[in-house]
């Protein structure tokens, strides 16, 4: 019943839905292609046309969203927390963070504590715009 | 005044594939399935609770046009139409079991959260489901 183009979007989902759950493990477009059941040579193309961003865009904006939390609900210091939510460089994580969020990890977490609330909601909440 | 949640609705592709998941998957039951001549009213309810039911609707018409529901096909594959449910159980690791013998796709394992043992996952079209063992509150 579900035509082409709605086949291949639920197996993007796939594979997005696996960086929102393993963002802090080494994911690579071969791991990616290989969740979404696609040939690594369309992965890229074929989710940037779905999502509307590539694929590692998504994975930092991820990565930036659970080290957003994880600044204001844990006294880790910044270079453990990068470290935590999947990437390897410091200069990476503070450079991406503040493209995405507009200013650095140390002044973002001033802003103090979150509230609790299931994992999900937090998610969607703090998940910051794709711009 | 209003005093009680009854029917939520999720759009499925296919209202025969939901009936094997739903039903045939995660333990529902049919409670109406009516054919009203180009619009199919199938509506499911758990067992062990009769009172909130889920209305599985197709997007077609006469509710929108071919063009429309093209467009929330897209979204619902996309996981973007906003199809959310919750659901609670006594014990989420054999819940968890007893889906993946069922044969339905579970990407993740039960995780240990601040409210009680849960996982997540989606139905065959893109909708988000969550299972839950909460955690009872303390002076409960």
């Amino acid at each position: 019943m579900s035509r082409a183009s709605e086949d291949s979007n639920r197996r993007m989902l796939r594979a997005r839905d696996a960086m929102d759950r393993a963002y802090a493990e080494p994911l690579d477009v071969p791991a990616l292609a290989r969740i979404a059941h696609v040939s690594e040579a369309h992965f890229i193309r074929t989710f940037k046309t779905t999502f509307g961003e590539t694929p590692n865009r998504y994975l930092q904006r991820r990565r930036v969203e659970r080290a957003m939390f994880l600044l204001r609900s844990t006294d880790r210091t910044v270079t453990d927390i990068c470290m935590a939510v999947g990437f390897s460089s410091l200069g990476t994580f503070s450079r991406v963070f503040a493209e995405v969020v507009g200013e650095p990890p140390s002044v973002y977490r001033r802003r103090g504590p979150v509230p609790l609330a299931p994992s999900c909601f937090v998610m969607a909440w703090l998940r910051p715009g794709s711009n | 005044m209003i005093n009680a949640l009854t029917i939520s609705s999720i759009y499925v592709l296919d209202q025969d594939a939901a009936l094997d998941f739903y039903v045939g998957k995660l333990g529902f039951e049919v409670m109406t399935d009516l054919d009203f001549g180009g619009m199919r009213w199938l509506q499911v309810h758990l067992p062990s609770d009769p009172t909130r039911s889920i209305l599985l609707e197709k997007p077609g018409p006469p509710s929108m046009s071919e063009d429309t529901a093209a467009q929330v096909r897209e979204l619902l594959t996309k996981g973007a139409t906003g199809g959310h449910l919750f659901f609670q159980t006594d014990d989420a690791h054999k819940t968890h079991a007893e889906l993946k013998e069922r044969g339905v796709d579970l990407p993740e394992e039960p995780i240990t959260q601040p409210y009680g043992i849960d996982f997540g996952f989606r139905d065959p079209f893109g909708n988000h489901l969550r299972i839950a063992q909460m955690t009872p509150p303390p002076s409960a």
